[in-house]
């Protein structure tokens, strides 16, 4: 955390980078913090491209429809090498690229010029603190573990729709073991050992869907948050040449921490939608 | 203070092994078919950013130790 203490009117001024994001205005009892507040700006800004490239759409592409269905391209390829499918590629390129595009626009916006440099002064437990207007959406906990349980719960559901209630339900609580083990105990006798082995794995299986929770969170927020913190650090050494490797660190991490977010979605639902081999 | 030392000195060394591992992996394969050096890439970037997530979880940890 980088303290740096100007001393004026004999005040010091406290400038550091807080874990949780701190409210800048209330909306009628419902307080917004700054993180919240980029996270807006990013999301008005994706809406905006997206509407007015939508309208602007044609038959014989003009230079930006190509660029942009080159990306799409691409990125369907990329998902086609998780879902050896294009047709669920395709269905499921909207809800993973947006996934992307506001993690990295919600990166991005916490290195812009401007972002963490704007604030007011509030007088916290007897010193002053600089509290920015605007900070990274994605430096917070709380926008990043909404995102994480938003595609865990996604996953479920996508799963449940495409495979049936009770064929899902039996990966986790494998009730179907225990039914079969009268059916086949005649047969196969190694079923009375191996069943209720399987019925035990399906139950671990459900603490792993809150670790997916836990990690897919904290590897952003983590990445993110301790992005800003170097930033910091490296402006306190020397705020002219130095900090510039490390704004190339943070625009190619910010990149990749969106693409594992995205990848990482994209593997939890298809692997949710498919059906059990035996 | 020196337990945010310890919790991040400790928690990085797996995750440092683990990536130049990675790396290390990566570059026979690349050596040994320098075609697929695109291909290779991307597989490569994922397995490093989770093995990074370990580090990163140790970071948080001694960012919120007071």
């Amino acid at each position: 955390m980088s303290e740096s203490a100007n001393s004026e009117n004999q005040t010091e001024l406290v400038t550091e980078h807080t874990l949780y994001a701190e409210p800048i205005f209330e909306l009628g009892g419902f307080t917004v913090t700054n993180s919240l507040f980029t996270s807006w700006i990013a999301l008005f800004v994706i809406i905006v491209i997206g509407v007015s490239f939508k309208l602007s759409v044609k038959t014989i592409p003009g230079k930006l429809q190509n660029i942009m269905e080159m990306v799409v391209d691409k990125f369907l390829e990329l998902f086609d090498s998780v879902t050896n499918s294009r047709e669920k590629s395709v269905f499921l390129a909207p809800f993973v690229m947006s996934f992307f595009f506001l993690i990295l626009i919600n990166n991005w916006m916490g290195i812009m010029p401007g972002v963490g440099a704007f604030g007011k002064i509030v007088s916290e437990h007897g010193e002053n603190v600089f509290v920015p207007f605007l900070r990274g959406g994605t430096a917070d906990l709380n926008t990043t573990l909404a995102l994480a349980s938003l595609a865990v719960v996604a996953s479920h559901i996508f799963g449940v729709v495409a495979v049936g209630a009770w064929t899902y339900l039996n990966k986790f609580i494998n009730i179907k073991a225990f039914l079969e083990i009268p059916k086949k105990v005649l047969k196969d006798p190694t079923v009375l050992l191996v069943n209720p082995i399987k019925a035990f794995v399906g139950l671990v299986e459900i603490i792993g869907e809150l670790a997916k929770v836990a990690s897919l969170s904290f590897r952003l927020f983590g990445n993110i948050f301790a992005g800003e913190v170097l930033l910091a650090s490296m402006s306190a050494i020397m705020a002219f040449a130095i900090p510039i490797p490390f704004l190339f660190l943070e625009i190619i991490v910010g990149l990749i921490q969106a693409l594992i977010f995205a990848m990482l979605v994209l593997i939890y639902v298809s692997i949710s939608t498919t059906a059990e081999e035996h | 203070m020196f337990a945010k030392a310890i919790a991040i000195a400790l928690g990085s060394i797996a995750p440092a092994l683990g990536i130049g591992y990675i790396g290390a992996k990566a570059m026979e394969s690349i050596g040994r078919n320098p075609e697929a050096a695109g291909k290779i890439l991307v597989p490569m970037l994922l397995a490093c950013a989770f093995a990074e997530a370990i580090a990163i979880y140790a970071l948080v940890i001694a960012f919120s130790i007071k």
